[in-house]
């Protein structure tokens, strides 16, 4: 196992060289020099632009750049400079990283802890009103863009008066110390993410959930439990549910990476602190660097949430062996 | 023509179980399969109304009337005041006013006057289907009329925006065909190279897939779009899009692709083609293709839904099309505006027709998929 997973720590190396070359290029490709409007502006005094064409080989060859790039990442854990936010773009991203997380966390908790219990009520009771219910829901969950899902649901709120729509907290919660009001009050921001961004998601588990399940309702040894007198719900949990969720857990390892990137646009709309309008920002003002890195970063996320799938599948069933 | 007949022949089979060929043992199961053929008339309707959008449209497009910039939906009526009931609708005269203290523009209903709604009325002209010239609308109000039917209101600049969801459907839904097109076309030739020859060939083209797919889509797609030079026409970035799509789209064709190909390669009709002299373009394109259409069909409905929901997301963030073309996502964009949100909720409606397309599609894909398997059992 550990020989299995230090293998695909080194095959990741080479993958991220490519990927870093990719995204370099992408950038690269775009109109408009790096920093162009950072360095029209013209409260920013000579010696700085210089400074920073130095640091950064802006006036050398594009592959000077790139190894400038990738020597500074190497080196000292340099990522490059934001222009739109005048600092290092590591700082940045570790900023913007903690609400991320706990943005995405909330909404993994929500979406798998409704989606699995709702997979094994459908799977269980099959074709019955709420079976129907529940798939034209998973079938909808999948058809709505998430940004639709939340411009909707900000309309519903503000048409009844409400005024929490956007952001994570009220204006005056914004920079004040921890306090149970501030909690309050971020719970009552968080559910519209939540729901937005989550209703997806959780409608492709469900599905999944119901779909694997029904499948190994049908095999005959969940017939012959049944046949050997034993309850039903020690059937159901036991033997066929432990079964039908290894599919399910590849998809849970890709979750975090998923809800990374996969939430830019709702996020911009319902304007919350995490990663995704923060990226769409850095790529309208052509803040290269950060772009780059952002796409670097968000690659290595799905990489990692590879490998993280494969480890807990090798866990969990042992019928697979990682070697 | 032919679909009537395949439908007759596979009902006129229906006792002769046995001897049904597997292609008309699929179209049976499609054709049984409800909630895959509602699918199935849903976006046929669609597409059909994309088309003729420029008939069933009341205005043009671009029109814009200052006189009625977000204005509500129009209400049909029946019944009128007195009670009296007309078979032909008709609306009330739409009023504009200022509020007196905060100068808002409101709309009221002029209940004394009313226009009825006519069928086949003549309006503004337009180019049908690219044909000719006719000025001939689905319906309108009679010429002269100092009102207008605004099905869905109005936008910013007072443009129909019931007519413009019609013609922005043209492009969300044709963004999702040629974005597949171009998809498929490089992913059966990177596949069936890669699974045809093996080798270092398939290793590498592998490896490329595996690169390509390391990115997550929508950062990816969102990079790519800011590539498109910010002047080019809006032809030239609609074309611009359906490439971005297709940049990463093409990879999971290829791996079915080439899975397939691996499966056929050492087939024993394979090697009689090799005897007979076939080139190897041949072998794989009209020899071992044909076998794996009805997976890549099915592969290519079920990947409409995603082409169309990451063009509505790219134009909503306004890195897709651009004015003066529009399409469903364009059109949602004015939507991010909190106050306008507010006061005219009827803009999400263009995100109606998103989630019922997707929806049908995703019926249609899952129907199809199940009409397929060959262990179904009828």
């Amino acid at each position: 196992m550990m020989n299995y997973i230090l293998r695909r720590f080194l095959y990741m190396i080479p993958l991220m060289i490519l990927i870093s070359i990719l995204s370099f290029t992408v950038i690269k490709l775009q109109p408009g020099e790096f920093g162009s409007q950072y360095f029209g502006n013209p409260r920013v005094s000579p010696e700085t632009i210089e400074n920073l064409r130095a640091r950064l080989g802006l006036d050398q060859p594009a592959y000077i750049q790139y190894l400038t790039w990738v020597k500074g990442i190497v080196t000292e854990g340099d990522f490059g400079y934001s222009f739109a936010y005048k600092r290092p773009v590591s700082e940045l991203i570790w900023e913007r990283l903690g609400w991320t997380v706990v943005v995405a966390g909330s909404t993994i908790l929500f979406t798998w802890g409704l989606a699995i219990p709702i997979g094994i009520y459908s799977a269980t009771h099959k074709y019955s009103i709420f079976d129907y219910v529940f798939t034209f829901i998973g079938f909808l969950g999948i058809s709505v863009p998430n940004f639709f899902l939340a411009l909707l649901l900000m309309y519903l709120v503000l048409s009844f008066g409400g005024t929490e729509v956007g952001g994570l907290f009220s204006q005056q919660y914004i920079g004040a110390p921890w306090s149970i009001a501030k909690f309050i009050d971020l719970l009552k921001h968080i559910w519209i993410p939540l729901i937005a961004i989550g209703t997806a998601g959780m409608a492709g588990v469900l599905r999944q959930m119901r779909g694997n399940l029904l499948d190994i309702l049908g095999e005959q040894y969940v017939q012959t439990a049944r046949a050997k007198g034993l309850n039903e719900n020690v059937v159901i949990y036991k033997h066929a549910v432990r079964n039908a969720i290894n599919p399910l857990i590849s998809m849970f390892g890709m979750q975090l990476p998923k809800l990374i990137s996969g939430t830019i646009i709702s996020a911009i709309v319902l304007n919350l602190p995490t990663m995704g309008p923060f990226f769409y920002d850095a790529l309208i003002n052509q803040d290269q660097y950060l772009v780059m890195t952002f796409l670097m970063f968000s690659a290595l996320m799905m990489l990692f949430g590879n490998l993280i799938a494969d480890i807990l599948l090798a866990v969990v069933d042992p019928r697979i062996r990682l070697d | 023509m032919l679909k009537k007949d395949k439908k007759a022949e596979a009902v006129e089979t229906k006792k002769l179980d046995k001897n049904v060929s597997y292609k008309a043992k699929i179209i049976r199961r499609f054709l049984r399969h409800k909630i895959g053929m509602f699918g199935a008339v849903v976006l046929i309707t669609i597409y059909l109304s994309a088309i003729f959008g420029g008939f069933i449209a009341p205005y043009n497009m671009m029109e814009k009337n200052e006189d009625y910039t977000y204005a509500p939906p129009t209400k049909i009526h029946f019944v009128d005041q007195e009670g009296d009931f007309s078979l032909r609708p008709f609306v009330y005269k739409l009023e504009k006013d200022r509020d007196p203290v905060t100068f808002a523009v409101e709309y009221q209903i002029n209940k004394e006057v009313k226009y009825p709604i006519q069928f086949l009325a003549r309006g503004e002209e337009y180019q049908f289907l690219g044909f000719f010239e006719t000025n001939l609308h689905l319906f309108g109000l009679e010429k002269g009329a100092d009102s207008k039917v605004f099905l869905m209101g109005t936008d910013r600049f007072g443009r129909d925006l019931f007519s413009r969801t019609l013609l922005g459907g043209r492009v969300s839904l044709s963004v999702g065909l040629f974005g597949i097109l171009l998809s498929f076309m490089i992913g059966i030739i990177m596949g069936g190279i890669s699974g045809f020859y093996g080798g270092w060939i398939d290793n590498i083209i592998q490896r490329f897939i595996e690169l390509l797919r390391s990115f997550p889509r929508i950062p990816i797609w969102l990079a790519l779009s800011m590539i498109l030079p910010p002047d080019w026409s809006s032809v030239k970035i609609y074309f611009g899009i359906v490439t971005v799509l297709s940049f990463i789209g093409w990879t999971g064709i290829a791996r079915v692709v080439r899975g397939q190909f691996l499966s056929y390669r050492d087939k024993d009709f394979v090697d009689a083609a090799k005897a007979l002299g076939a080139s190897d373009f041949s072998i794989m394109f009209r020899h071992i293709l044909p076998n794996i259409m009805s997976y890549l069909i099915v592969a290519a409905t079920l990947s409409f839904p995603g082409m169309i929901l990451a063009e509505s997301a790219m134009s909503f963030l306004g890195l897709g099309i651009k004015e003066p073309m529009t399409s469903w996502g364009l059109l949602l964009k004015q939507a991010q505006q909190m106050s306008v949100l507010k006061s005219s909720p009827w803009i999400l409606a263009p995100g109606i027709f998103i989630i019922v397309t997707v929806l049908a599609f995703n019926f249609v894909g899952d129907a199809m998929r199940d009409a397929i398997d060959p262990f179904a059992v009828d």
